[in-house]
């Protein structure tokens, strides 16, 4: 293949040379355990310190609210596990949305199985929960709301702030916001969006996979899972991956700083992709909106498996994916496009191309330009 | 930006007769020095106020935040100014009361006009501001009396004055204004609160820390100069004085049995404190000791170890519960480095069972055997010396990996 251009961002996305040559840098001479008294120990710590201040600063939350993690997987797992079953004593109602990841659902499902009582928001046709459905789901013994920021199927963004307001004036639960999608796309931070948790992952900021933040506005009544040595205030155990921190911290920091920039670009591709997927009428439905995320563009051809389009696009150098890496070897439907209630013609070819911040204007107009003949192609084979 | 200038309020120093004017000089001396970072300040004197100039926004807010740790302070508010007429007035006015978010307040305008060229006379303007003030806040209600809030107006005559928020200071007396005191800092919890309280007090610090390497690690010394230069935030400059202490503390677990070890221990710091403090022209030693709290605070204890020295011992701490410790600990923000958990020269070389009545004489017997004094008199000529606050010359070494 020449010159890939590289469209599935949303998966995962190429690491910076500045968070690699800080991770180098790390490895090499500040690699002593930073909870060893030594002086190396001091000053690995130090440094932990101080990449855990700067994600802090970012959320705007304080610098012992913030955990390092193996990822956005553990983050979400640790935190609904973390508040479901240390607050049994308010009770043992749970809210989440139809559309979540499967390291939210899937967890949901086993707390269900011990016990809980766990509820699931319905979407309308543009991803989006209801808030009149939050409502009247809301009661006294809701203890956890768990809702994505922005959905990484099809780029719905939820109204974080809003359900916000609304979980805290109606109960004592806690509200997650699953963020992994949406960090250093869109703003999240505890003192605006106002939620209690907040789950990032280090690889979908162009930082390292294997790394991860679990942040809370403020202490809570948490169960740790992970236990041993009592790193991270006691919440993680382990010994602390610190080039990962530094390199997760230093990527979160270049993503907030580029975000408008790259927003506005992001903005602009997603309408013209728009414009160009629209025209070819009945064959093809978006199922991203123009109010989603910008980075996300998630379309169907109609009849047809998505693994055909990735192959034909694979062939000339473009590579974007199915739905999700994460379901897209599995053969059902996924649940975000069940979700969607979308029309059967519709329900197994859906593709998604997600931008990141190496892509430039030329991979978009190839990529317009390899949609064109792809569907030149499949109308002649479809016949 | 409509700030003009801060007005202090002197805290106690406002009732001391004659030594109002060192007081005066020394708190403004101070505030320069907890400011230094803000370049030249303007500072104002007056019998009973001062004023400090504010040249932009930035530097009010690093103001606001520093000046409650300032002792001698009693309360100090912003003052914002406008032009000399109604319209201008009344808009500051409400500017200013915006400030006081929607709770109830009971408030009043209070004028002052010293520019008596000014056309409306100082009940007219209290008038015509508190009725155009009042209507426009709902949480507002006038009350003469003891009001909540005060609004003053002063018509000076370059510019109108104006203020209402009073912001509670730190109290005490401005540190210098009485005397100065060798503080043993030995990186617990209590010896920088007893620093702390001294320092409240109008004493001076100097500092004073025993140094038992390979027994305990640069890590302990370190935090050490961190307490050191947390006390410096409260108004002045503390110079550490540090004493090689191996050589004795080897000398004693040798010579003197190990249940009385701790209070020769402790005798042979007081010596070595006492020395540094007479070159130093110390008046008095300052300790955290807090009766009862270990076995070396008995009274008892405290006896034996006091007679080597008639130097007055100040122990601002003796009857205060540990708890009490920590809580100020945590508030003046030295308990984080306190709780580090590094050997320091008391925790090294304890005994299993210490005596908590040591006996005078017995002590005195077991040490008339050793020659201290010449490895006394050796430490405090081999004291390293530190000045906090420490410039900020090292430059950051993460700053390129993040």
């Amino acid at each position: 293949m020449v010159n890939t251009i590289y469209l599935d961002n949303s998966a995962t996305t190429k690491p910076l040379k500045e968070v690699m040559q800080a991770f180098m840098v790390v490895n090499e001479q500040y690699y002593a355990n930073p909870a060893s008294i030594h002086a190396m120990g001091v000053e690995a710590n130090d440094l932990l310190i101080r990449a855990r201040e700067q994600v802090a600063d970012i959320l705007q939350t304080e610098a012992k609210n913030v955990l390092f993690t193996s990822g956005g997987t553990e983050s979400n797992n640790a935190a609904i596990f973390g508040i479901a079953r240390s607050n049994t004593h308010i009770g043992k109602h749970i809210l989440t949305t139809e559309i979540e990841h499967p390291s939210v659902l899937e967890t949901m499902k086993q707390l269900e199985k011990e016990g809980y009582d766990v509820e699931y928001l319905r979407v309308d046709r543009r991803g989006v929960i209801s808030l009149d459905e939050l409502r009247t789901k809301i009661r006294k013994e809701t203890i956890l709301v768990s809702i994505m920021h922005v959905n990484n199927e099809m780029g719905a963004i939820q109204p974080i702030k809003e359900a916000a307001k609304m979980i805290h004036e109606m109960s004592r639960a806690a509200f997650h916001v699953d963020a992994v999608q949406s960090f250093g796309k869109l703003a999240i931070s505890f003192k605006e969006e106002g939620p209690d948790c907040i789950s990032i992952s280090g690889h979908k900021i162009h930082g390292f996979k294997g790394s991860g933040v679990l942040a809370f506005r403020k202490p809570i009544r948490w169960q740790p899972f992970a236990l041993g040595g009592g790193q991270e205030f006691g919440m993680r155990s382990g010994t602390v991956a610190v080039p990962q921190a530094v390199a997760l911290a230093k990527a979160a920091r270049l993503a907030v700083e580029t975000m408008n920039e790259r927003s506005n670009k992001y903005r602009q591709w997603h309408d013209e992709i728009r414009t160009q997927l629209e025209s070819y009428g009945e064959a093809v439905h978006v199922l991203s909106t123009p109010q989603g995320a910008a980075h996300i563009v998630s379309f169907s051809v109609r009849d047809l498996k998505g693994e055909v389009i990735i192959n034909a696009m694979q062939k000339r150098g473009v590579i974007v994916s199915t739905s999700s890496a994460c379901s897209s070897k599995q053969t059902k439907t996924s649940h975000v496009v069940e979700a969607l209630h979308l029309d059967e013609h519709y329900k197994k070819g859906v593709i998604r191309l997600s931008f990141g911040a190496h892509n430039t204007i030329e991979d978009i107009e190839n990529f317009k330009q390899v949609l064109a003949e792809v569907m030149l192609e499949l109308k002649g084979e479809k016949k | 930006m409509i700030w003009k200038e801060i007005l202090i309020r002197y805290g106690e120093l406002s009732t001391k007769g004659r030594n109002k004017m060192d007081f005066i000089r020394r708190l403004r001396e101070n505030i320069r020095h907890a400011f230094a970072d803000l370049g030249q300040l303007h500072i104002r004197t007056e019998r009973d106020r001062m004023f400090i100039a504010i040249e932009d926004e930035a530097q009010m807010q690093m103001l606001i935040t520093g000046l409650p740790k300032i002792f001698g302070i009693q309360s100090f508010s912003p003052v914002a100014a406008c032009e000399k007429d109604m319209d201008s007035m009344k808009k500051l006015a409400i500017t200013i009361m915006e400030t006081f978010k929607d709770e109830p307040h009971t408030f009043k305008v209070e004028v002052k006009r010293t520019d008596k060229t000014f056309p409306l006379e100082s009940h007219a303007i209290q008038r015509e501001i508190g009725g155009y003030v009042l209507p426009q806040f709902q949480n507002l209600s006038v009350k003469v009396k003891q009001p909540d809030i005060e609004l003053r107006v002063e018509v000076r005559h370059d510019a109108t004055y104006m203020m209402a928020q009073v912001i509670p200071g730190a109290g005490g007396m401005p540190v210098g204004s009485n005397g100065k005191s060798i503080l043993m800092l030995s990186g617990g919890i209590d010896s920088p609160v007893a620093g702390y309280l001294m320092m409240k007090r109008g004493v001076r610090l100097e500092a004073i820390h025993f140094f038992s390497p390979p027994y305990t690690s640069q890590n302990s010394l370190e935090k050490v100069k961190v307490l050191a230069n947390e006390l410096t935030k409260f108004g002045a400059s503390i110079r550490l004085h540090v004493i090689p202490f191996t050589e004795i503390q080897v000398l004693i677990k040798e010579k003197v049995p190990s249940n009385v070890s701790m209070t020769t221990t402790r005798r042979m710091m007081l010596k070595v404190v006492d020395q540094v403090r007479e070159e130093i022209g110390a008046l008095a030693i300052v300790t955290g000791e807090s009766l009862g709290q270990v076995a070396s605070q008995t009274l008892e204890s405290l006896t034996a170890i006091n007679a080597v020295t008639n130097t007055p011992i100040l122990r601002p701490l003796i009857s205060t519960d540990k708890l009490e410790i920590i809580d100020i600990a945590e508030k003046i923000g030295t308990y984080e480095t306190s709780i580090q958990p590094f050997e320091d020269c008391c925790t090294i070389f304890t005994p299993a069972s210490p005596k908590t009545k040591p006996k005078l004489e017995k002590v005195e017997h077991y040490e008339s055997f050793s020659d201290f004094d010449e490895l006394i008199e050796r430490a405090v000529k081999n004291r390293e010396v530190y000045i906090f606050p420490k410039k900020e010359e090292q430059q950051d070494k993460f700053a390129d990996l993040l």
